[in-house]
């Protein structure tokens, strides 16, 4: 296997020069040179084998978990990690060939991994507790498995928050066929969250305060700037909205660049990442979100991306200026710098606060401008799904009334105990509704604001178009919520659920270039599995962010009696709706979802979906992969205070 | 002999009940063996919170106040621990609680609470049961409701609300008021019937952290009908005007 091309390989190297050199020498050659020059004696950090370098073989290689300190973002800090360093060595595995990853546990606790986004055997998952019982202390753990698939994945453990002090690293599987593109180099651009903080004690701050992390609160001088703008009463009038639903509108991340240090490849801002390119060249970056909790927006000032995989699968070219990826999810992008000179590959926490980057450049050392950070975005009525009908009819709800609907051919209810539950109000309410879900159609039918929402539309969000112009572009109301608010574990729900799917994202609305959206995402080859659905599931993305309990139908994992059933080889569609203000990344591991985008006949194909505030979003599942598979959120912390399910297919 | 017998008895039954772990069930959630372990381990957590810690100047006398509670336990089920007390500096002190109770969310925003309250002073000492509401109102005003009966069963009524003005990210100005009142009267506690005391205060707080936060500010603390009458006779003032300094930290 390759060599890991990691920060403490380099570390290595720069200690063993700190050897050679003495410590006068490598002051010396510190004021020289910048802190990450020691990449010019690695191969590049984050490089992938070039595609003419690639010769299929099995995978053999030995992974070891330890805990220790490393560098990291300029200190000493004890963290885990996997062969020595954060993030883990590039896993290259080759599709038609078969993998032996040996793990290796030297913690003095239970650990795991998971291959995120893999289709295997469920025995080799790697999920403590659903697919075996864990790696103890000392123990080796052999995920053996004939790779089915091509594409940008990427590793982490499954136990506890691990995955937080470092275990996660990149995996890239080699297609058997050519691809549909070309490119000259290729990097991993693995992105993530660490912080100096025992993240046992960052989850106790947020069951003690909520808000602990957040330091972009709306303060009286935001007030008086609201109240000069739109006037005294409509600024009140939002305070009090807000307030009356004890929720927070900059509630954007639970926890922020007040404890984060955002990484790239494991390298802080600081540390600047470099790929190296010839001018001319294309370049593709494989972007992934490794992060525990942070959310990132995604751009390389002057440089068109074009993204050709969404986790790790194909879809037809995407020409764009910036992206959002939310926790777990990749994208893979080819950009072509024609200048020669440097790019900054900028990566925005989505809430503002705080940021990582790197550079593409021609020859090393070089930098680009560091673009400010925008201004943090704010929640809005919206993403609360509340109804600014005011009880008035419009369009987008046409036949959403319970009573003359037809039920769904073949829908069975039974035997989703474990997902849908009580929730059978709503989960008729589905029934009729259109799930074709053109976003650009729907666009035109966003019913009109007016009353109290108008107030609060009105205030300008700091920002020179006011949020009024940004509900007008939100997506079309396609649902409404059923009388089950799902108990105390849920603090709200969204009354009007809307497809948000040809949305930007949080902190992306008034950009003034192009943003990739998911309705965007078109599989570059037609769907497999053209059956009609058999059956529906409805399932609710819950929480009490006052409280920090997190939930699916209001139930933490372990207040969940039963497993979710898909029967063997059954076709599903899976609806997720948001009752929170805040995006959820919803991961199903073993099997893709189809996002059921208006894309017909050529859906994308997810692991991991990012579904926004009150929204309602399908997906289509074949259910051919036999096993226990976990579902969850992958805000880890979600995932932790109960936002999981297991996934039985039998 | 006969409590040997017993306690053999319960040995054995106890060792005849299957540890968890053992190989036989299935984990209803998971599916999986019941001896591995949870994929989600629940957790439970902790918080100790000094809300104020100072020291108060007026004219009459300068005091010192302490006012802190903690909790332990899960989403829907905690162990609370409240205590507040209050001193003329230099003085023995005046007034001195401890509570102990159970805590369980009753809705989205509130705990219901039940417990048992201690005063070590005033002297006599005496000790009430405790059931309140802890929770979040609407407009984010923090509101801690609690009535109390003594071991005489007199009963007795006491509101805190607080709320947090956010005049920066760190500096943050907090108004806060308690309502104390009684059914019955209590002389040689000082307390009358009815409306005892106010406190109304503004305080604001410097967070050098969201764990550590000194304070200035400002207390009025008026007494009412009877007991300003019990204060009268003791020669105490019946309102008083307080700056304060203090801190607030939680652990």
């Amino acid at each position: 296997m390759s060599q890991p091309n990691t920060p403490a390989t380099l570390l290595q190297r720069r200690e063993f020069l700190q050897g050679a050199l003495g410590a006068g020498g490598l002051l010396a050659l510190n004021s020289l040179l910048p802190a990450y020059a020691a990449t010019q004696f690695a191969p590049g950090l984050g490089t992938v084998t070039p595609p003419n370098r690639r010769h299929a073989a099995d995978t053999l290689m030995d992974i070891a978990i330890r805990e220790q300190r490393l560098e990291l973002a300029g200190q000493r800090p004890k963290a885990m990690t996997l062969n020595n360093s954060i993030p883990g060595p590039v896993v290259e595995l080759y599709e038609g060939q078969r993998a032996s990853l040996r793990v290796t546990n030297h913690l003095a606790e239970d650990s795991s991994i998971h291959w995120h986004g893999i289709l295997l055997p469920f025995e080799m998952d790697g999920v403590p507790g659903v697919t075996f019982p864990g790696i103890k202390p000392g123990d080796t753990f052999n995920a053996e498995f004939d790779v089915r698939q091509y594409g940008t994945y990427w590793y982490h453990s499954h136990s506890g928050l691990q995955e937080q002090l470092g275990l996660y690293g990149p995996m890239v599987v080699h297609p058997a066929e050519p691809e549909p593109w070309a490119y000259d180099r290729d990097y991993v651009v693995m992105l993530s969250d660490w912080t100096f903080e025992d993240p046992h004690r960052v989850l106790a701050n947020l069951k003690g305060m909520a808000d602990y992390y957040n330091f972009q609160q709306r303060t009286s001088e935001d007030f008086i700037r609201d109240a000069r703008k739109a006037g005294t009463g409509a600024a009140l009038a939002d305070r009090a909205a807000w307030g009356g639903m004890r929720m927070m509108a900059t509630d954007i991340a639970d926890i922020t660049g007040e404890t984060y240090t955002y990484l790239m490849n494991g390298l802080h801002p600081a540390g600047n990442w470099t790929g190296l390119f010839r001018p001319g060249e294309r370049v593709r970056l494989r972007f992934i979100n490794g992060s525990a909790m942070s959310y990132f927006n995604v751009r390389i000032p002057g440089l068109p991306m074009t993204v050709i995989q969404a986790d790790g699968q194909n879809i037809q070219p995407v020409e764009t200026d910036e992206f959002q990826i939310g926790v777990a999810e990749t994208f893979d992008v080819i950009v072509q710098p024609q200048e020669d000179a440097a790019y900054t590959v900028m990566a925005e926490s989505m809430d503002r606060s705080g940021y990582t980057r790197g550079t593409l450049a021609p020859r090393l050392g070089m930098e680009a401008a560091v673009p400010p950070l925008r201004e943090r975005p704010m929640r809005t009525m919206v993403d609360m799904g509340m109804d600014m009908s005011m009880g008035g009819g419009h369009g987008g709800m046409k036949g959403m009334q319970h009573g003359d609907m037809p039920k769904m051919k073949g829908m069975d209810h039974q035997g989703m105990s474990g997902m849908q539950g009580k929730d059978t109000a709503s989960g008729s309410a589905h029934a009729s509704m259109d799930h074709s879900m053109d976003p650009s159609a729907g666009m035109k039918t966003a019913p009109a604001i007016s009353g109290f929402a108008t107030l609060a539309a009105s205030i300008p969000n700091g920002r020179d178009q006011p949020i009024e112009s940004r509900m007008e572009r939100a997506g079309p109301v396609v649902a409404r919520h059923g009388p089950d608010t799902h108990g105390p574990g849920n603090i709200s729900v969204a009354t009007v659920q809307r497809n948000r799917l040809g949305e930007p994202g949080t902190g992306l609305e008034d950009v003034d270039h192009r943003v990739l959206t998911y309705a965007d995402l078109r599989n570059i080859q037609p769907n497999a599995d053209t059956r009609p659905v058999d059956r529906e599931i409805e399932l609710h993305l819950t929480g009490n962010m006052e409280r920090y309990m997190w939930s699916f139908d209001g139930d933490r994992f372990h207040e969940v009696e039963s497993t979710v059933r898909f029967n063997y080889g059954e076709r599903l569609r899976l609806i997720l709706v948001n009752d929170t203000m805040m995006e959820h990344p919803i991961h199903l591991h073993g099997m893709f979802m189809e996002l059921e985008n208006g894309h017909d006949g050529r859906l994308p194909l997810k692991h991991t979906l990012s579904v926004k505030a009150s929204e309602r979003a399908s997906l289509l599942i074949t259910a051919n992969e036999r096993g226990r598979w976990a579902f969850h959120c992958h805000l880890l912390y979600h995932m932790k205070m109960g936002m999981f399910r297991v996934v039985e297919v039998v | 002999m006969r409590y040997l017998i017993t306690l053999l008895t319960c040995l054995a039954a106890i060792s005849a009940i299957p540890a968890y772990g053992s190989d036989d069930g299935v984990n209803p959630r998971t599916g999986a063996p019941a001896s591995w372990p949870e994929p989600v381990k629940r957790s439970r957590f902790s918080q100790f919170l000094i809300d104020r810690l100072e020291a108060g100047f007026a004219d009459a006398e300068d005091t010192n106040v302490w006012d802190a509670q903690g909790w332990y336990g899960g989403d829907v089920h905690k162990g609370w621990l409240k205590t507040e007390g209050e001193g003329a500096q230099g003085e023995p002190l005046e007034s001195a609680e401890l509570q102990l109770g159970y805590g369980r969310m009753i809705g989205r925003f509130w705990d219901l609470q039940v417990g048992v309250r201690h005063d070590f002073r005033p002297d006599p000492d005496r000790t009430f049961l405790a059931f309140g509401v802890q929770g979040l109102a609407p407009y984010f005003f923090e509101v801690d409701a609690a009535s109390f009966i003594s071991d005489d069963g007199d009963v007795s009524l006491r509101i805190e609300a607080e709320y947090e003005l956010l005049i920066t990210q760190r500096v943050i100005l907090q108004p806060r008021f308690e309502l104390n009142a009684a059914v019955q009267s209590v002389p040689e506690a000082g307390v009358g019937s009815g409306v005892n005391t106010t406190e109304t205060g503004l305080r604001l707080r410097f967070e050098i952290s969201r764990k550590f936060a000194p304070y200035l500010g400002f207390e009025w603390t008026q007494r009412y009908g009877e007991t300003a009458d019990f204060a009268r006779e003791e020669r105490a003032p019946t309102s008083v005007n307080a700056l304060v300094v203090g801190v607030r930290a939680w652990f």
